[in-house]
């Protein structure tokens, strides 16, 4: 059912929570549970790590035929950023012109509602992202 | 040592409306209406806000300027007129996404344009409480709100959205609350049935029995407990349903138009609703320096008032302002919508399947 799965990965989308390896200092979202670079050896070394959301648009493409529900949002930007403390994680990009995204902008997470089951279902709310020192028109 | 505001932030939606814009497809002279209600511009969220995503922004900038791990925080109450679920508390969204969970008690508030405040006055009183009978370190007070205007009402020229969050506490204090006392009496000046979209007001009702009475009223009562009178506070902040009832409710008071400038945002982004004094509350403290002294009072519908007497502690200096936005900084940013856009964001067009 929608609403456990949302809710299991509440802390994951409220939060940027991610996981830190002990042994290298790698930041990896989301959660793993075995660190891809030191393998067997980070078993049990694997911490929970909360990401600050600054990064940078690795890449990025404007929607302009949006699923239904993101239809009051349309155009809308949808991004590969690179968080600060590494990796990488795909994001939707508010509160901006789509004309104006590019490649290196910086950008800070916000929280948003992402999704909402109906008029009557759960609220999902969850990280996105916003261009920093952007807005004045 | 006395319990007061430990840390604060603001979140302002980044979308603006002018009155000229709505005006123009009511057939109103939105020029002339937005100078009659003092209103410049008025913010708008954008699709994906609320008011649980917006009191949830407010407190991770508050969070943001003080080292304060959020698991001491033992309390979240979070005022409303515009909570996005009937049942299920928008205190739970916050606890949960500034890391406060799950130690902790929490509720929604409900009070016009006074929730917010009313939840800083119950936040004083659980940190002042015997630790014995409820440990509280800290507790945190938001007001926020994505209010709405019926389309064509006088009121959408002012209804807005935006968000305040004040930590209460003892400990780096940055104001002291030394004193706060109500108003409250059974007035109908303003009302919103459940299950109703768009609230009510009866036109002639809310200046003079309303507004005036029980902020007059409120403020008087700080002044006279403190023994305290105009001349004596460096800076007041009232609620702010428009930009004029403010500057005529502290002129008939006897506060010179310098001492509520730095508290009045209502011009600049509408009314916040459960956030308007309270924002006006953060632009004061954006500027104060110690042993500045304020008077707030806030207002709601329904009615009431809440009076603060707040003075300013040496703790300001060191206090990390510059870790969040300032209201000026935050009101200064805005893009200006068409009233198109402004009836999609605000989910007034039906749309298919609905
Ligand atoms: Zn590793």
């Amino acid at each position: 059912m929608a609403v456990a799965r949302y809710w299991r990965q509440q802390e994951q989308r409220y939060s940027l929570a991610g996981s830190k390896c002990a042994i290298c200092n790698g930041s990896f979202f989301p959660k793993r549970t075995i660190c891809p670079t030191c393998h067997r050896r980070s078993i049990g070394k694997m911490e929970k790590f909360l990401f600050s959301g600054k990064g940078k648009v690795v890449t990025y493409t404007i929607v302009h035929d949006p699923i239904i529900s993101y239809a009051d949002q349309s155009p809308y930007v949808l991004a590969v950023i690179a968080l600060e403390e590494g990796d990488l994680v795909l994001g939707q990009i508010v509160d901006c012109d789509p004309r104006i995204v590019d490649i290196d902008l910086d950008v800070e997470m916000v929280f948003r509602r992402l999704s909402a089951e109906g008029a009557s279902g759960t609220i999902q709310y969850g990280f996105k992202f916003r261009l920093m020192d952007v807005g004045s028109s | 040592m006395k319990a007061g505001i430990v840390s604060y932030g603001i979140y302002i939606p980044r979308y603006r409306i002018t009155p000229a814009s709505i005006g123009a497809v009511w057939g109103q002279d939105g020029n002339s209406m937005g100078k009659a209600l003092g209103i410049e511009s008025k913010s708008v969220p954008a699709p994906d806000e609320d008011a649980a995503t917006i009191a949830v922004e407010s407190a991770r900038r508050m969070l943001r300027r003080v080292r304060v791990d959020p698991s001491r925080i033992g309390a979240i109450f979070v005022g409303s007129e515009s909570h996005p679920y009937a049942v299920k508390p928008t205190a739970t969204i916050v606890g949960e996404a500034i890391g406060a969970t799950p130690v902790m008690t929490a509720a929604d508030f409900e009070f016009a344009c006074k929730a917010g405040t009313a939840a800083i006055q119950a936040c004083l009183g659980l940190v002042h409480m015997d630790d014995n009978v409820m440990p509280m370190d800290y507790a945190l007070a938001i007001g926020s709100d994505t209010s709405q205007g019926a389309p064509g009402n006088a009121l959408e020229y002012s209804a807005s959205a935006g968000g305040v969050s004040f930590l209460i506490g003892k400990d780096d204090v940055i104001a002291k609350i030394d004193h706060s006392i109500s108003i409250t009496t059974d007035t109908p000046d303003f009302w919103r049935r459940e299950g109703m979209k768009y609230p009510s007001h009866a036109e002639r009702f809310t200046g003079v029995p309303a507004y005036f009475k029980h902020v007059e009223m409120c403020a008087s009562k700080v002044m006279e407990n403190m023994g305290t009178k105009p001349g004596d506070y460096d800076y007041a902040v009232f609620h702010q349903p428009n930009g004029k009832f403010p500057v005529n409710v502290a002129r008939k008071l006897g506060f010179t138009s310098e001492k509520i400038a730095p508290g009045l945002w209502t011009p600049r982004i509408g009314n916040t609703y459960s956030a308007s004094m309270m924002m006006g509350l953060a632009g004061i403290l954006d500027v104060a320096k110690p042993n500045d002294l304020i008077l707030g009072v806030s207002y709601g519908s329904g009615a009431g008032s809440d009076g603060f007497h707040i003075e300013i502690t040496d703790a300001i200096e060191d206090f990390n302002r510059s870790a969040s936005p300032l209201v000026a900084d935050e009101a200064g940013l805005g893009m200006d919508i068409d009233y198109a856009t402004y009836l999609k964001f605000r989910k007034k067009i039906k749309m298919e399947g609905e």
